[in-house]
């Protein structure tokens, strides 16, 4: 890509993934712009959780790269890392810490330090509307608030884009609805692409579309 | 790396787990120092150390159990993978919160020899260096318990795979009397090994040719050996039995002798399951 042109955010090209002899992603190739809410869509298994732990670092790839804001996942980890919150399907949270606790130890693995980690740690809470229950043990949460808490680790570091995996799984109807919302106003400061396999769900909080 | 650390040592403050490792190497030592010390007024701490050192085989895997292992249970690992750290500074900074938790209980054991040279004689310069070298054993023992708990996502299996590996760390030299001497029989013990290496490779690498070459070559080589020279075996696998014990090594210590080669070898233990863990939770990107 020349210096001059516009690069995109995220970008996967020929991207395979074997599990053993189990092909779980096939050549897939797409790129994602900046701004906007992205939509992950494919049924169950198509593969949308393991190309995002691709994009996320978090698995190799087979074959194919990705860039993440010009950075090779594979070759310029740490760059990389550093421009992407991510939130897989299972919130990764460690019960018997509080939520401010937990996102100080992010906040800390993320760079960030002093002053500027607490008010990046207290703008995240505020954000996700998490305030009543930042002193509680994340043992003693409901699903929503452990779901904003993840979303919360994501955002700290304020990285450019933001990648969730099924967030609303498992939610209450007003659980759901606060989440998309959540997303919605995450997507005018943030690139967000969010995976699901409902159509009616990606249609209502997505401006626009991946079908894998 | 410090991000890491200061976690792990607020999980450790959170749990009991510290607490119960620290009461129960020091009820150890306390007990130890009760019955040589000041029942049969020995003035050697020293021995107390080489008697403390037994406990290892059980709270050693207590501490190291959910190290790793919980990670995976609670599938917190993709949080540590997706941050912007290397695998290495989670591993580096998981390590050195264990050391500090195993440090906080030994820097009240180091005081017991002052303590004790308040009321007889006791020879400072062995009984610092056996502490010296029981921080650097226990430190060997810590960083073989982190990788065993890399192998699993459940921390009982952890923990009985450690206990066993220490066990039977503990025992070698007394085992190594029991196995045969002769060049046959240490040749084909080292067989079994090469292909339970082999097997530990395809696991952390999941390629098997290198498992399996390696260990074919490693085979092939050995067998030459043997048809060169035989003699070269006798009695090969007790003395690799002895020379593996960590314990073994500590007593040279307790003896009145600084070894610096078993420093060195201490070391390398360390080095090498450190890097074994990095391995094993790379591992998982590739799965």
């Amino acid at each position: 890509m020349g210096s001059g042109e516009r690069q995109s955010m995220i970008s996967v090209e020929h991207l395979t993934k074997y599990y053993g002899e189990y092909l779980a992603v096939e050549d897939l190739t797409f790129e994602i712009g900046e701004g906007h809410v992205y939509g992950f869509l494919g049924p169950n298994g198509a593969g949308k959780t393991t190309t995002m732990n691709i994009m996320t670092g978090c698995l190799s790839a087979s074959a194919g790269s990705v860039h993440i804001d010009g950075h090779d996942i594979f070759e310029e980890a740490e760059a990389a890392k550093k421009c992407i919150g991510y939130l897989p399907e299972q919130p990764p949270l460690y019960m018997s810490e509080t939520p401010l606790e937990y996102l100080r130890f992010v906040g800390e693995a993320k760079g960030l330090r002093g002053q500027a980690l607490t008010e990046q740690i207290q703008a995240v809470i505020r954000q996700t509307g998490i305030e009543a229950v930042q002193g509680r043990r994340i043992s003693a949460l409901s699903k929503g608030y452990r779901q904003r808490v993840g979303i919360a680790q994501a955002l700290l570091g304020n990285p450019k884009t933001i990648i969730l995996d099924e967030p609303t799984v498992g939610l209450d109807p007003i659980q759901i609805i606060e989440i998309r919302s959540l997303i919605k106003e995450l997507g005018r400061s943030h690139t967000v692409v969010f995976s699901s396999h409902i159509l009616s769900e990606v249609h209502a909080i997505c401006d626009r579309i991946l079908i894998i | 790396m410090i991000a890491v650390l200061k976690h792990e040592l607020r999980l450790y403050f959170h749990s009991l787990t510290a607490y119960v490792f620290g009461a129960f190497l020091l009820a150890f030592v306390g007990l130890g120092a009760m019955l040589y010390n000041i029942q049969a007024a020995v003035s050697n701490f020293e021995f107390v150390l080489s008697f403390g050192c037994l406990i290892f085989v059980v709270i050693v895997p207590i501490l190291t159990m959910r190290v790793i292992a919980e990670e995976r249970r609670q599938k917190t690992d993709q949080l540590l993978c997706a941050l912007p750290i290397t695998t290495t500074e989670v591993i580096l900074g998981k390590y050195l919160a264990l050391l500090l938790v195993y440090l906080i209980p030994l820097a009240l054991i180091s005081l017991y020899p002052l303590i004790f040279s308040q009321y007889g004689e006791v020879y400072l310069p062995t009984a610092y260096g056996s502490i010296l070298a029981f921080f650097i054993m226990g430190a060997a023992l810590i960083a073989l318990g982190v990788f065993i708990s890399s192998l699993t996502e459940n921390q009982g299996l952890a923990a009985g795979i450690g206990i066993a590996a220490i066990l039977l760390n503990y025992y070698s030299v007394s085992l190594s009397e029991y196995v045969s001497t002769t060049a046959f029989g240490s040749l084909a013990a080292l067989c079994v090994l090469a292909v339970l290496l082999a097997v530990l490779v395809k696991y952390l690498t999941k390629n098997e040719n290198l498992a399996y070459i390696g260990s074919g070559v490693l085979i092939v080589a050995m067998t030459g050996v043997y048809m060169y020279d035989s003699t070269l075996f006798e009695g090969l696998l007790p003395d690799i039995m002895a020379k593996l014990s960590l314990f073994e090594r500590f007593y040279v210590f307790v003896n009145g002798v600084f070894d610096m080669t078993a420093v060195v070898y201490y070391l390398t233990v360390i080095a090498f399951f450190l890097f074994l863990s990095v391995q094993s939770l790379e591992k998982r990107r590739y799965n």
